[in-house]
């Protein structure tokens, strides 16, 4: 029988994701730590709790903005430094009218998701390759490694001369900022199924295909989706990446042609938006995470 | 019991009890320099339909052989045959039910015993077996309960119900009832001694437990170390006794034959005074 030898990361938590900086929150915890244990539990009182917690967890944003106005409000910041909450909602209102807008978040929404549904698929395929077989894992986890220590962002030089400036770039660089986290995580969780589990199954005749899906791919959906949370960040964290560079649309596109105008109202309002549709975002992927990690955990 | 049975959910499989020949088998473990042998010279012959009990101290390597029976553990030396052919790989004509019950978290009891099911049933008359399996091993009320909503007894008897789905020509159980308490205990050794006497199968029953050897086999094996009274460098368990208990079952536990063997098979297992 093959031994392991060298020792392997296992892994990664939540608690790690949350302490890189995933946008791991206060529900998603208490929806993790309840899932096990006992005979049906209390589903109402669970969504009463939920819905709790959620607007507790809406005190600080809303601290947050009542200190914004009051500071701009007194005049502590003057307004080239920091435009008030009103000011800010006016920006937003404008760039409607004209509109402009709908076209910065749709533009780059449909980017994100583009970059991250493409490098979530290509990161599964790559990370159940070489996290099931050793022949692909020897050959090619070397070279994947060396891959994912390059800064994604050093390859922009590169997609803008081969592809050019424009949304296909775009959405490769988003691509690979998705791939890796998702790769690695379901490489990682591949390697760490219980042999225990895998060996009943195989002793029963499932093997291939049926012991990948009846056994393997179940035991790593929690860590699946934990590398999809973080692949979603990563996504939006090289949105901007690849609009401040060059774009002509898009909420990255807002920024840069803002601090051209010297427009903070604007800047503050992209911000913002980036802040509402990342963590939207990552709610709506979090509620099907919750759903995969009753069904198969 | 004879539903389980019926022509209708085994005829798929017409399995027979198949023999089981251990041949010269040892087996070590650990690296080179430092190996360690667990089992040597392990040499028997199961009868196909016979009931064979394996007792052995904690660590002895009776789990080590199933294993190699089951083809999931191959041996340094020497060989399993099962009706005359070398095990080689995971061995289709076995079932195991593991010391520790093994279930797919993510699945429930049913869809777990389903996973036992040989490759030629059908859907229905598979569905139909499992769901008898489970109230067989009185679990049909939970048959729809995840493995961590049952508790350890539970999913031992829903691992035991898995090996008998698969109708195996030889069926391993690694000390199935070992979890359970005292009355289901019983239940269970005499749902194993129905379900093996309407369906031939041969059973290596691995057990801490001499009484339940002593209700339940043909005959009794004993591994452990065969000391000769000086180290002589031979380390590891091999057979130390092999006996057929006397009497057709149900036994008489208070017969006195019982009594003679169950002091001599305990002091050879290192309790004494009983
Ligand atoms: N894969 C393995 N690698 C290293 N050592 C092993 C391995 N499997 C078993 N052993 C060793 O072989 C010995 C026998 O193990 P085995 O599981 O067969 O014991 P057992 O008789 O079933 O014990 P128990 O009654 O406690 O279940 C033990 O000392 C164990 O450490
Ligand atoms: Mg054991």
């Amino acid at each position: 029988m093959s031994s392991e030898v060298g020792q392997r990361a296992v892994p990664i938590s939540r608690a790690e994701l949350a302490a890189i900086g995933s946008p791991v929150t206060a529900e998603d915890a208490v929806g993790q730590g309840d899932v096990p244990a006992g005979f049906g539990r209390g589903a109402r009182s669970t969504t009463g709790r939920r819905i709790g917690i959620i607007l507790l967890g809406l005190i600080v944003p809303a601290l947050l903005l009542l200190g914004w106005h009051l500071s701009t409000a007194s005049g502590f910041f003057k307004p080239s430094q920091l435009p008030s909450p009103t000011s800010v909602l006016a920006a937003a209102v404008d760039l409607v009218d004209r509109g402009q807008l709908a076209t910065h978040i749709l533009i780059s929404t449909q980017r994100v998701v583009l970059g991250f549904l493409i490098g979530s698929v290509l990161g599964v395929v790559a990370g159940a390759v070489l996290g099931l077989s050793r022949v692909a894992d020897i050959l090619l986890t070397p070279t994947v490694g060396a891959l994912r220590a390059v800064p994604s962002l050093a390859w922009v030089p590169l997609l803008v001369l081969w592809i050019g400036i424009n949304e296909d770039s775009k959405v490769t660089l988003i691509t690979i900022g998705a791939f890796f986290p998702v790769f690695t995580t379901l490489y990682l969780g591949l390697r760490h199924v219980d042999r225990n589990l895998v060996e009943a199954a195989r002793a029963f005749g499932v093997n291939g295909l049926r012991l990948l899906t009846t056994v393997q791919l179940p035991a790593v959906v929690p860590a699946l989706f934990s590398g999809l949370r973080l692949a979603l960040a990563q996504s939006w964290l090289f949105l901007v990446a690849a609009e401040l560079i060059a774009s002509s649309m898009g909420l990255g596109f807002l920024l840069v042609d803002s601090q051209q105008n010297g427009r903070v109202d604007r800047i503050l309002l992209a911000i913002i938006l980036l802040a509402i549709i990342g963590k939207t975002t990552d709610a709506l992927l979090g509620i099907a995470e919750r759903w995969a990690v009753r069904r198969w955990a | 019991m004879t539903a389980v049975l019926a022509p209708g959910t085994t005829r798929t499989t017409s399995k027979q009890a198949l023999g089981v020949h251990f041949s010269g088998l040892g087996r070590s473990f650990g690296a080179a320099g430092s190996r360690r042998a667990v089992l040597r010279d392990v040499s028997v012959e199961v009868e196909p339909g016979e009931i064979l009990a394996i007792l052995g101290t904690s660590g002895c390597g009776k789990s080590t052989l199933l294993r190699a029976a089951a083809g999931l553990d191959v041996p340094d030396s020497g060989e399993v045959l099962i009706d005359g052919t070398p095990v080689s790989g995971i061995d289709e004509r076995c079932a195991v039910a593991f010391q520790e019950p093994r279930l797919l978290p993510w699945h429930t009891l049913q869809a777990n015993v389903a996973i036992g099911l040989p490759k030629s049933s059908s859907a229905s008359a598979g569905k139909a077996k499992v769901l008898e399996l489970l109230k067989l091993v009185g679990l049909d009320a939970f048959a729809k309960h995840r493995p961590r909503e049952v508790s350890g007894g539970m999913a031992q008897r829903t691992s035991l119900a898995r090996a008998l789905a698969r109708n195996p020509g030889v069926l391993l159980l690694d000390e199935p009832f070992g979890a359970l308490d005292a009355l289901t205990r019983i239940r269970m050794q005499d749902l194993l001694l129905d379900i093996h006497s309407a369906q031939p199968t041969t059973v290596l029953l691995v057990t801490h437990d001499v009484d339940e050897a002593l209700q339940l086999a043909d005959r009794i094996l004993v591994l452990g170390r065969d000391d000769d009274g000086h180290d002589d460098g031979r380390e590891g368990s091999t057979i130390t006794e092999l006996v057929t208990v006397p009497g057709a079952r149900p036994r008489d536990r208070n017969s006195a034959d019982l009594g003679a063997l169950r002091s001599s098979l305990l002091s050879l297992l290192g309790v004494t005074g009983h």
